[in-house]
């Protein structure tokens, strides 16, 4: 089986195969362009006949759940990442499966991280033929090198469920590592030593694979409450020592930014937001688990005080911060999608204001309208932006992928999508004339915050109307784009390979660019 | 190391914005340089043509050149090169990046120096995004915050950022090392139009005259017209002695600076954050200011953390008379202007007295009055000052006259 065949030019310009992994692929089309037509894919029926009636599901051990799930060569398995760096199953799953000698696996993780660097040697091996999901670090590295046997697919996280829900993807085993579950597969991920808040990125896994297990190193009796992952859907469970490390399940990387620039950007955001009318009583927001993004909620929490106002609702990535905001009624709602700290782990399990979402309900972009379009602004990451407002976050401008999408491009539909970014990293302007990868169209991308300046989307008319006598730094994406090039040089094109080595997917499933390889 | 191989610069996992580079004078071979950077595939021709530039500018002919490179811009990369030359070759032209127009400008002998940016002079990730947070002047600095074996290269790093680095209208100070050492350093910011020199350590009028004489030397030979000003640093107990013979030593004295670590130590005695020890110093460091007619900023406060301990050190200081204070983290610096700046009592005091002085300009009057007290012209003038300063820091609108 080829990698990719036929290429062809999609509606943003970029070249992308028709055919990924033997199946074909609609092109990007543009924005709500291609509309889906049929039924959604469906597991197989069961029978209560089949499982034991007194509800325990439970197997010694995950190879012998894995075996009785019929693992063989070309299989999709999938898990998800709530567990983040701590992880401790995704790797067990392949060192058993290449253990029984079972080859050219598909791993379809909701993320994957560092953590998962030994399963280099099963893509080396041939045990796993690739990864349909984000690859960051040495994954990444491998895969921009060119030397996966099959071709990377990312996809958000909206696009993960839509994937899977209309059959795009089919899992053949859902293995669902859980912090609390009972032998029935009850499962959830507030209680336990390896507690992550909830475990909606496996709620498609559940739903749709054909086998689902369940591994837990906290058995309870039957029931297991709350049931975030409903056992009805469960297979088999599998009781172990240990299924993460907690100390790296939340993880150092959502402590607020002391860099005084990137609180710069995060004070000119707040600001950007109170002059432009955003932040108001009722309002909603949803801003990542960066540094800067964390300092923007600080600021956001700080105005609602003063004026005595408060948030609606406020979109997780949860984290201390963003509890206090609840526990202060600044917010009367997070519907949270990962809890990133313990805080936001006992607010899930204790406070009913502080609800556990998954990509469906949030993200999904084939169902009947989701949360994302509904959410006043949206604070967000990039590795690079064009002059036409598109953006990157996948690849870095040396061409090498080293992050996955989450659920960046889904949030890109919120009423107001604000990108803080710094002006330069390194010597690497962030501005380019094109975007290396694109992953977000320009016109879903409103403003790009900088320590030297703002740039509103031309399309934005009412926002540059709002600012028109703002005291902040408003200004042309052009000129940011020549402020950075003077400071740091003009850069070169990075001297890509020809060959693709991954395709990035849009929300509705459509091919919206490719990842070539690096020439190393 | 044998005389032949130079090395300048950093490296290492937390560098950014700078690079190690080793220059070895070769036989023959020609010039072959080796660039290893983490922007090689957006810059590393960028970075070849520049290293090979300089080479040959100072005829380098043959030459093993290795950069190590974390993401230096090229002023950088330029003053790392020529400082590892200038190690191996004995060479009197220097390879001079542009100056910016935006760098052109001259300051006033008594603009605000509420907040002054203390910059390592050998960091440049630190130099790079200082202007972006405003403070009122920047010191790029030689003296303490440079290694004794870095001093050389600094002042390659140094020259190259006065020129090429927009500090967004900050004033441009450089902190010189001590007299008479520091006197070279001047060969490397006089021409390059160097707002204001700090001069650490002062003691006499006479250091000041000799740093006086040596910018002029210099501005002679090069024809260098813009003013530099001076700011001398009290650190020492002679130095609090002669505060005043200092203060009035030159004409372009424009602020003494006093440097409370050096200073206590002098004293055989230990900081404290009540600051008693230094309470007779710093009185007089404001007595001799005032009676020359210029500025006094006060010492840095050193635990950036301590956002509380700053503020309640500034409002101390400020009710001591000080003009403003040195910042060693650029969050210090909001901080710093909120703080010395003045009040709403003092604005609204302020407000006032110029809109009685005005009046009574417009009604032709030569004596201003507020209710049924007479308003001297120094006070207005300070009241004007007030405004001022309140309209740069924010706190009070520029079109206050319209407002209620």
């Amino acid at each position: 089986m080829k990698k990719y065949d036929q290429l062809v030019t999609n509606a943003a310009g970029r070249i992308v195969p028709a055919i990924v992994n033997g199946k074909s692929q609609t092109p990007y089309m543009g924005i709500g362009k291609f509309r889906p037509t049929g039924n959604k894919a469906a597991p197989p029926i069961a029978t209560c006949a089949d499982y034991p009636a007194d509800g325990n599901k439970l197997v010694p051990t995950l190879r012998d759940a894995l075996i009785r799930c019929g693992l063989r060569n070309g299989m999709t398995i999938s898990t998800h990442h709530h567990f983040r760096d701590g992880d401790l199953i995704a790797n067990q799953i392949f060192d058993i499966a290449h253990d029984l000698g079972v080859k050219d696996l598909m791993w379809f993780p909701s993320a994957s991280f560092p953590c998962h660097a030994p399963l280099i040697k099963y893509l080396e091996d041939g045990t796993i033929n690739r990864i349909e999901g984000s690859m960051n670090g040495p994954l990444g590295k491998f895969c921009s090198e060119g030397r996966m046997k099959g071709l990377g697919v990312l996809r958000s996280h909206g696009g993960r469920y839509q994937a899977v829900q209309d059959g795009d993807v089919h899992i053949d085993i859902a293995v669902i590592a859980a912090p609390s579950a009972d032998p029935f597969g009850n499962a959830n991920g507030v209680d336990g030593q390896a507690a992550c808040g909830l475990l909606g990125f496996a709620l498609a896994d559940s739903q749709y694979a054909d086998k689902v297990i369940v591994v837990t190193d906290n058995l309870v009796p039957f029931p297991c409450i709350p049931w975030q992952i409903h056992g009805n859907y469960v297979d088999y469970t599998v009781k172990v020592d240990r299924v993460g490390i907690p100390e790296k399940i939340v993880s150092g990387t959502t402590q607020i930014t002391r860099s005084p620039d990137r609180l710069l950007i995060a004070e000119m955001t707040a600001r950007f937001c109170e002059q432009a009318g955003i932040v108001r009583d009722g309002f909603s927001f949803q801003a990542g688990a960066g540094g800067t993004a964390l300092s923007i909620g600080i600021y956001f929490a700080d105005l609602l005080r003063e004026r005595n106002m408060k948030a609606r609702f406020m979109r997780g990535g949860s984290n201390k911060y963003l509890v206090k905001m609840l526990e202060e009624n600044l917010g009367e709602y997070i519907l949270d999608g990962q809890t990133f700290d313990l805080d936001g782990v006992r607010s899930m399990r204790e406070n009913p204001h502080h609800v556990n979402t998954s990509p469906f309900t949030s993200y999904n972009y084939h169902g009947k309208g989701n949360f994302a379009s509904m959410v006043d602004v949206v604070i967000l990451g990039a590795t690079e932006v064009d002059v036409n407002f598109n953006a990157n976050v996948v690849t870095h401008s040396d061409g090498y992928l080293l992050h996955g999408i989450g659920g960046w491009q889904n949030c890109l539909f919120s009423k107001c999508t604000i990108l803080p970014i710094p002006l330069f990293r390194d010597r690497i302007p962030v501005i380019r004339d094109e975007v290396t990868t694109l992953c977000g169209p320009g016109e879903l991308i409103d403003v790009i915050v900088t320590e030297r300046g703002i740039a509103i989307n031309p399309k934005r008319e009412d926002l540059i109307e709002k600012m028109k006598d703002s005291d902040l730094p408003i200004k042309t994406i052009g000129q940011l784009k020549d402020e950075a090039e003077k400071i740091c040089g003009v850069p070169a094109r990075p001297d890509l390979d020809d060959e693709i080595v991954a395709v990035v997917k849009w929300v509705d499933g459509t091919v919206i660019d490719s990842v070539r390889k690096v020439r190393t | 190391m044998s005389s032949n191989i130079a090395q300048v610069g950093n490296k290492g996992e937390r560098v950014r914005s700078d690079c190690f580079v080793t220059l070895e004078l070769t036989e023959s071979g020609g010039l072959v340089i080796q660039p290893e950077s983490k922007v090689k595939a957006l810059f590393g021709k960028d970075i070849l043509r520049l290293a090979r530039e300089v080479l040959e500018f100072f005829d380098i002919r043959h030459a093993r050149l290795t950069i190590e490179d974390s993401g230096a811009l090229s002023f950088v990369l330029a003053a790392r090169i020529e400082a590892a030359v200038k190690r191996l070759i004995s060479a009197e032209k220097e390879f001079l990046p542009a100056m910016i127009p935006e760098n052109e400008y001259q300051t006033a002998r008594d603009r605000q120096r509420i907040s002054r940016l203390y910059l390592p002079g050998n960091t440049p990730s630190l130099m790079i995004n200082a202007g972006i947070h405003h403070p009122d002047g920047i010191i790029l600095d030689l003296e303490d915050a440079v290694a004794p074996d870095r001093k050389y290269e600094a002042r390659f790093l140094v020259r190259n950022a006065l020129r090429h680095l927009n500090f967004y209208g900050a004033e441009r100070m450089v902190r010189i090392n001590q007299v008479p050492k520091g006197l070279d350093d001047l060969e490397f910011l006089v021409p390059h139009n160097v707002n204001l020199i700090l001069v650490p350590k002062c003691e006499s009028a006479e250091q000041i005259h000799q740093v006086n004489e040596r910018i002029l030397q210099i501005s002679k030979r090069l024809g260098v017209k813009a003013s530099i000003w001076l700011m001398p640093i009290i650190e020492s107990a002679l130095g609090v002695v002669k505060a005043y013979e200092i203060a009035t030593a030159a004409e372009n004295v424009v602020s003494l600076a006093i440097g409370l670590e050096d200073y206590t130590a002098d004293l055989g005695t230990r900081r404290t954050v009540e600051g008693t020890e230094s309470f007779f110093a710093r009185c007089q460091l404001v007595v001799a200011c005032r009676a020359a007619g210029i500025q006094a900023i006060d010492s840095v406060f050193s635990d950036v953390d301590d956002m509380e301990g700053l503020r309640q050190t500034i409002l101390r200081s400020k009710a001591l008379g000080y003009d403003g204070m040195g910042c060693i983290h650029p969050r210090q610096i909001r901080v710093i202007h909120e703080n010395y700046a003045p009040d709403r009592d003092e604005i609204e005091k302020a407000k006032k007295i110029v809109r009685a002085f005005e009046e009574a300009e417009a009604k032709g009057l030569g004596v201003v009055s507020l209710g049924s007290k007479m308003i001297d012209p120094p006070v207005v003038k300070r009241a004007m000052k007030t405004i001022a300063t309140a309209v740069k820091i924010g706190k009070l609108s520029q079109n206050w006259r319209e407002e209620a």
